[in-house]
């Protein structure tokens, strides 16, 4: 028999009640159930980070909690960030840089981005060293990295652009 | 890739939580999920009741006195790193965490889920073996203290026994100004190591070493501490070429093979890197 639970939650500031199995990830219920397709499934074991969303402001690995783990919580996924009309500065570093070419991975790599920025304290630019240690859970076949660094390097010269 | 089905159960109180684990047949406890839960998405496991501790607020915290310091077992990797009480009071735990996982794993992993799932090379039953730590284990109607060294029953397994549960783990705290070094070989950075070494030194006003704690991770189920690199330290100073000399009977502790690295490449690292851990520990700004 099925185990179901019903769950309220904040996805990206809209508040949301649902009905779901207990054993369903919480990546799964965003891509499935709330058609929130941009939080992306690599590995499903936690290794490769494409579906990193943040859950109360921290990044995490949406594969290795269950959505009823996210009952009460507040939530943010890619499709909180910018529009395709209107990229966020850190999108629009992305773009420009060249920090993508299959584009897998990149929601994830947005997210752990998005909370390596607004962690960052006071307006101190990041070191190189410090942006490749933030991505090292995320992983990207295409870039080589270096053109993330170089957007997330571009978003941090950019004061009044901070995120 | 998806989990089995499961009863899920939410306890809200540690009482509610060992009442659930007594009760249960076939429970699992689920801490921050960070190995669990990729082992169910395997379908390694099966249980048919999960018992989720994330709502367990008062198994969460940190507490530091001048002895020891008490983390609860639910406390997230990620708070414990940016608890600066812990790094003065036990520096060797941050810099141990620095190579858990990813920032996104240690937001939600916990203490008490890393050391329950006794992965061999994990960092902080590496740091826990060479700090002597204590293991609170309750259940219902009583609790007991493990040592460390008696915490590992072999392969990912812990010396719980049916309707126990982790609560909290006790770090004792070295003399200040103690040195501490906490290095590993991954293949990749993030990846549990193949070998990573913890060592703690306590030196006496003249500069000659007191104390020395130093802990092989990797090369056994669980972590071991290297005896007679602490026995060869004492009284010495402590300089590189000392750490060279005494490393070399590092090289001498047990090791085994795996599909992927031999025991003998294990035993190599084991030296290599217990000389590292050493200067690490004695290097200006970690004192």
């Amino acid at each position: 028999m099925k185990d179901v639970r019903t769950i309220k939650l904040t996805v990206n500031g809209k508040a949301l009640e649902r009905s779901v199995e207990t054993r369903v990830s919480l990546a799964d219920f965003l891509r499935n159930d709330l058609r929130l397709t941009g939080t992306h499934l690599g590995c499903e074991h936690g290794v490769c980070g494409a579906c990193t969303v943040l859950l109360e402001g921290k990044s995490v690995r949406a594969c290795l909690m269950l959505a009823v783990q996210a009952d009460g919580a507040a939530v943010r996924t890619v499709e909180g960030l910018g529009t395709p009309e209107k990229l966020n500065p850190l999108q629009r570093a992305m773009m420009e840089h060249h920090g993508l070419q299959c584009g897998f991975c990149t929601p994830g790599i947005l997210m752990t981005l998005t909370e390596f920025l607004e962690r960052r304290r006071g307006d101190v630019p990041p070191t190189q060293a410090e942006v490749r240690e933030a991505l090292s859970g995320n992983i990207c076949r295409c870039t080589g990295y270096q053109t993330i660094v170089e957007a997330v390097m571009r978003v941090c010269s950019e004061s009044d652009t901070k995120p | 890739m998806k989990a089995p089905p499961f009863k899920y159960h939410d306890p809200r109180s540690k009482d509610e939580a060992l009442g659930l684990i007594s009760t249960l047949e076939d429970p699992c406890v689920l801490a921050g999920g960070q190995s669990l839960m990729p082992m169910l998405n395997f379908r390694v496991l099966a249980p048919q009741h999960l018992i989720d501790l994330n709502r367990v607020t008062e198994l969460a915290g940190v507490n530091c006195d001048a002895q020891v310091v008490r983390v609860g077992a639910m406390t997230r990797q990620c708070d414990l790193e940016d608890n600066e009480a812990v790094g003065r009071a036990a520096p060797l735990l941050h810099a141990a965490l620095r190579h858990v996982g990813h920032r996104q794993t240690r937001n939600r992993g916990t203490i008490g889920g890393s050391l329950c799932h006794l992965d061999p090379a994990a960092e902080l039953v590496a740091a826990a073996a060479a700090l002597d730590a204590t293991l609170i284990a309750e259940a219902k109607g009583s609790s007991r203290r493990i040592p460390i060294a008696e915490w590992s029953t072999g392969y990912l397994s812990n010396a719980l026994r049916a309707g126990e549960l982790l609560t909290a783990a006790e770090f004792p705290v070295w003399p200040e100004g103690h040195c501490y070094g906490f290095v590993e070989y991954a293949r990749r950075s993030g990846d549990f190591a193949i070998v990573g070494v913890a060592a703690l030194l306590a030196l006496d006003a003249n500069g000659a070493i007191t104390g020395a704690a130093v802990a092989i991770g990797g090369c056994t189920p669980a972590p071991q501490r290297a005896l007679t690199v602490e026995q060869a330290l004492i009284g010495r100073k402590p300089t590189n070429a000392v750490f060279n000399d005494v490393a070399r009977l590092a090289s001498s502790i047990e090791a085994q093979s795996d599909a992927f690295v031999k025991a003998d490449y294990r035993r190599h690292l084991a030296r290599v890197l217990t000389e590292r851990a050493l200067s690490e520990s004695t290097r200006e700004d970690s004192r």
